[in-house]
């Protein structure tokens, strides 16, 4: 016991002499908690519009004032014809045109019925589709405020709640996900050189020919970084509530019992690498580039599992990420208990002993 | 010149002697490009309806198989109460619940109007503003509808009611498929990996081997010296981008609307901008383990940044300054006007005024930062 207390010291000094990797470990995730937190979001607002008039009547000035008012558009200045509107959307400046016809009030007035037209910028098509939704909504509103009595005979009106998230924050989505992103990143990354590292240096040797067991040094070499990432992981929960004000509704301790769970699956998956690798670039080439693809893939924050192809969904169950992320979300911001997330947390506690149990097979007692 | 051109064949060397290298920079975009856009499709489609019937009428049956047959929908259970459907919810089985009360169809037909609860998950914000909107219309489409079918004496009114349609046309992608969408951006961003860290890499690499020192006592000059790294990645770059753009088109089906040589004007800028940025970082190191953690730091920002994912717009105003000062951006930018609405370089200018200014700042302070002394 004591001998492991003194080589789990010996991994902080290693840790805390390197001023520029702990720099990545507590920086990285605070940027980008913050960059996700309040730059992304899948929400769409401030979108450039443009207005091709020719109508220039009472009613037409009207729907346009009440597009000005619109938090969710940025008016840009109007057109004088048709193929104005392409030159804007080449310049990139506008996403979507609305087109009044000549005798817009007119028609409104005699027949009742007017038309207009909406172009939407379909490159991006969710974007497309949010915008029409917006524009149809704004003159659905103006035409009940041109005749409030008018109604239909029948109708049904829906009530709508959102649940989980009333005040519609568009970036709760992401903060599960760059945590289980984090975590599978960095711990990885960090525990991937921790071995390598005495390979490479020549160290390995002095540990080998110590009475020191094998399994130790697994567990010395992870005790630090567990540590490090459990203050990591606080930071990013004082960051999510105080910051970005994410409520965190289920228990505490939960959350915290299935992150710990979670590091520890990341650890041993560095271990890993760690054992398997012979040199310091290798091991980080592995776990940073080549984890960070398909945990950003297949984590379900960012691209939608259900629309990938069938393959990508079967590779999808062995990241570990995948589970954490559902249960982090189901945790954290539906405040549901563990009989929601019993199956994920069994297979993320099947992975870790599946991936120690290897990295333990794989640690070589003797020098090539 | 005979100086540079002897940097340039030790370096043309270096990399192809390296297969490894040659393989991270060549077989991996284009097996890239060609997976990830499978993945990253964002249509919203099949959103799950639980649908909750205490009315079980012939309205609430109605709007049912409208909902259903409306083509976005599945409805996932319909003989259940709400706390069965909330579940469903928290399972993440449903998205959405409409709930029909009992007495729906009396009091519609009585009193003319019936509420609806509609409770929508709201953590994916994407989704439930998409099938939210989907479902509002659906709904919209059934009261007008009703209108027809229940017989009412104050019918009248709602002929001389003003009403205004509203059309719309989606332009340039009419089917509205991501693949036009992501191809272009990811394009981008394999070239902004490969260019960002093989360069970062480089230098530290001569310095970490030693082989440095030889340089610095030669009397090889700063801008030799980095030119001599710049022109090998460019060429590599610019390779790499002819690779993407073919795959672009072969696998894809995604033709430049805009003119094939602007689209390289933008490219070679765009490289030599980002090699002085990989060259900056390798600067700054002493290991290859330093750069590769830098050049992944600043890589991870642009690329949340650049308006890949999520749209610049609508970020909040400090956060679009700090987008405009990336090169990713404007690039990603002038690749998506020029490949899928063919932007002219008129249309475009600025964003090539951007992009040498990033070029001269990047390599300036690469040039300057890089010492001969150690």
């Amino acid at each position: 016991m004591k001998q492991l207390f003194s080589f789990i010291r010996k991994e902080f000094y290693h840790v805390f002499r390197d001023k520029r990797t702990l720099l990545i470990l507590f920086g990285l995730p605070v940027v980008q908690i913050v960059l996700f937190g309040f730059a992304l979001s899948s929400e769409v607002k401030n979108i450039g519009i443009t207005v091709f008039d020719n109508a220039h009547d009472n009613n037409s000035e009207q729907i346009i004032n009440k597009i000005k008012a619109s938090p969710y558009f940025l008016f840009k200045a109007p057109v004088k014809n048709y193929a104005d509107i392409e030159e804007q959307f080449k310049e990139g400046s506008i996403k979507c045109a609305l087109i009044f016809p000549v005798n817009f009030a007119q028609e409104l007035a005699r027949s009742g019925r007017a038309q207009v037209q909406i172009i939407a910028d379909g490159a991006d098509p969710n974007t497309a589709t949010i915008l029409v939704n917006y524009l149809t909504a704004i003159i659905a509103d103006y035409q009940q405020q041109l005749n409030p009595t008018a109604r239909l005979n029948y109708q049904i009106i829906p009530e709508v709640r959102q649940l989980y998230n009333e005040e519609q924050n568009g970036s709760l989505n992401f903060i599960p996900g760059v945590i289980a992103l984090i975590f599978m990143i960095v711990c990885t990354a960090l525990t991937s050189v921790s071995i390598v590292k005495e390979k490479e240096l020549g160290t390995m040797e002095i540990l080998l020919v110590s009475p020191f067991k094998p399994i130790m040094v697994l567990i010395a070499k992870a005790v630090p970084y567990l540590i490090l990432s459990i203050i990591n992981f606080i930071i990013i929960l004082l960051l999510s509530v105080f910051l970005l004000h994410v409520q965190i509704r289920g228990s505490l301790p939960l959350l915290f019992a299935e992150s710990i769970l979670f590091i520890i699956t990341c650890l041993s998956l560095g271990l890993l690498i760690s054992n398997v690798t012979n040199s310091q670039q290798t091991a980080m080439l592995i776990s940073m580039m080549g984890m960070m693809l398909p945990t950003l893939l297949f984590t379900g924050f960012m691209f939608p599992l259900e629309n990938m192809p069938k393959i990508f969904q079967f590779i999808s169950y062995i990241v570990p990420s995948r589970y954490y992320y559902i249960i982090i979300k189901a945790v954290m911001l539906k405040g549901l208990d563990f009989s929601y997330v019993w199956k994920e947390t069994l297979i993320l506690t099947g992975m870790s002993l599946f991936l120690l149990t290897v990295a333990l097979k794989n640690f070589k007692t003797r020098l090539q | 010149m005979k100086v540079l051109s002897f940097i340039l064949q030790k370096e043309f060397r270096q990399i192809f002697r390296d297969k490894t290298i040659l393989a991270m920079m060549f077989a991996v975009p284009t097996f890239q490009l060609i997976i990830l856009p499978l993945a990253a499709n964002f249509e919203v489609k099949n959103v799950n309806v639980a649908f909750v019937d205490y009315d079980r009428s012939t309205y609430s049956q109605e709007l049912l198989n409208k909902i259903a047959s409306s083509g976005y929908f599945r409805i996932v259970g319909n003989t259940i109460s709400y706390t069965d459907a909330l579940e469903m919810i928290e399972k993440n089985e449903a998205d959405i619940i409409l709930e029909i009360p009992n007495g729906f169809e009396r009091n519609l037909v009585r009193e003319g109007s019936q509420k609806v609860n509609m409770a929508v998950d709201a953590i994916n914000g994407t989704k439930s503003a998409i099938g939210g909107g989907y479902l509002m219309a659906v709904l919209a489409d059934f009261n007008s509808s009703l209108d027809v079918n229940i017989k009412s004496p104050k019918s009248s009114t709602i002929a001389t009611a003003p009403r205004i349609d509203v059309t719309y046309s989606v332009w340039y992608n009419p089917l509205e498929e991501y693949k036009y969408y992501m191809v272009p951006g990811i394009l981008v961003l394999l070239l902004t990996l490969i260019g960002g860290f093989i360069t970062a890499l480089n230098i530290v690499r001569e310095k970490e081997i030693g082989t440095i020192e030889q340089i610095n006592v030669s009397p090889i000059k700063k801008w030799q010296f980095i030119l001599g790294k710049l022109i090998p990645f460019w060429i590599v770059g610019i390779i790499v981008f002819t690779i993407g753009l073919t795959v672009m088109y072969v696998v894809y089906g995604i033709f430049p609307k805009g003119s094939i040589p602007v689209l390289y004007l933008f490219a070679g800028i765009y490289l030599i901008a980002l090699l002085g940025f990989g060259l900056l970082i390798s600067t700054f190191s002493n290991s290859q383990l330093q750069a590769m953690f830098v050049a992944f730091f600043f890589m991870m920002v642009f690329m949340l940044m650049s308006g890949f994912f999520t749209s610049v717009d609508s970020m909040p105003a400090w956060a679009r300054q700090i987008s405009n000062l990336t090169p990713v951006t404007h690039f990603i930018t002038v690749v998506r006007l020029i490949v899928l609405k063919g932007s002219g370089f008129a249309q475009v200018k600025m964003e090539f005024l951007y992009l040498v200014i990033f070029a001269l700042l990047l390599n300036g302070a690469a040039i300057f930062n890089y010492r001969k002394t150690s």
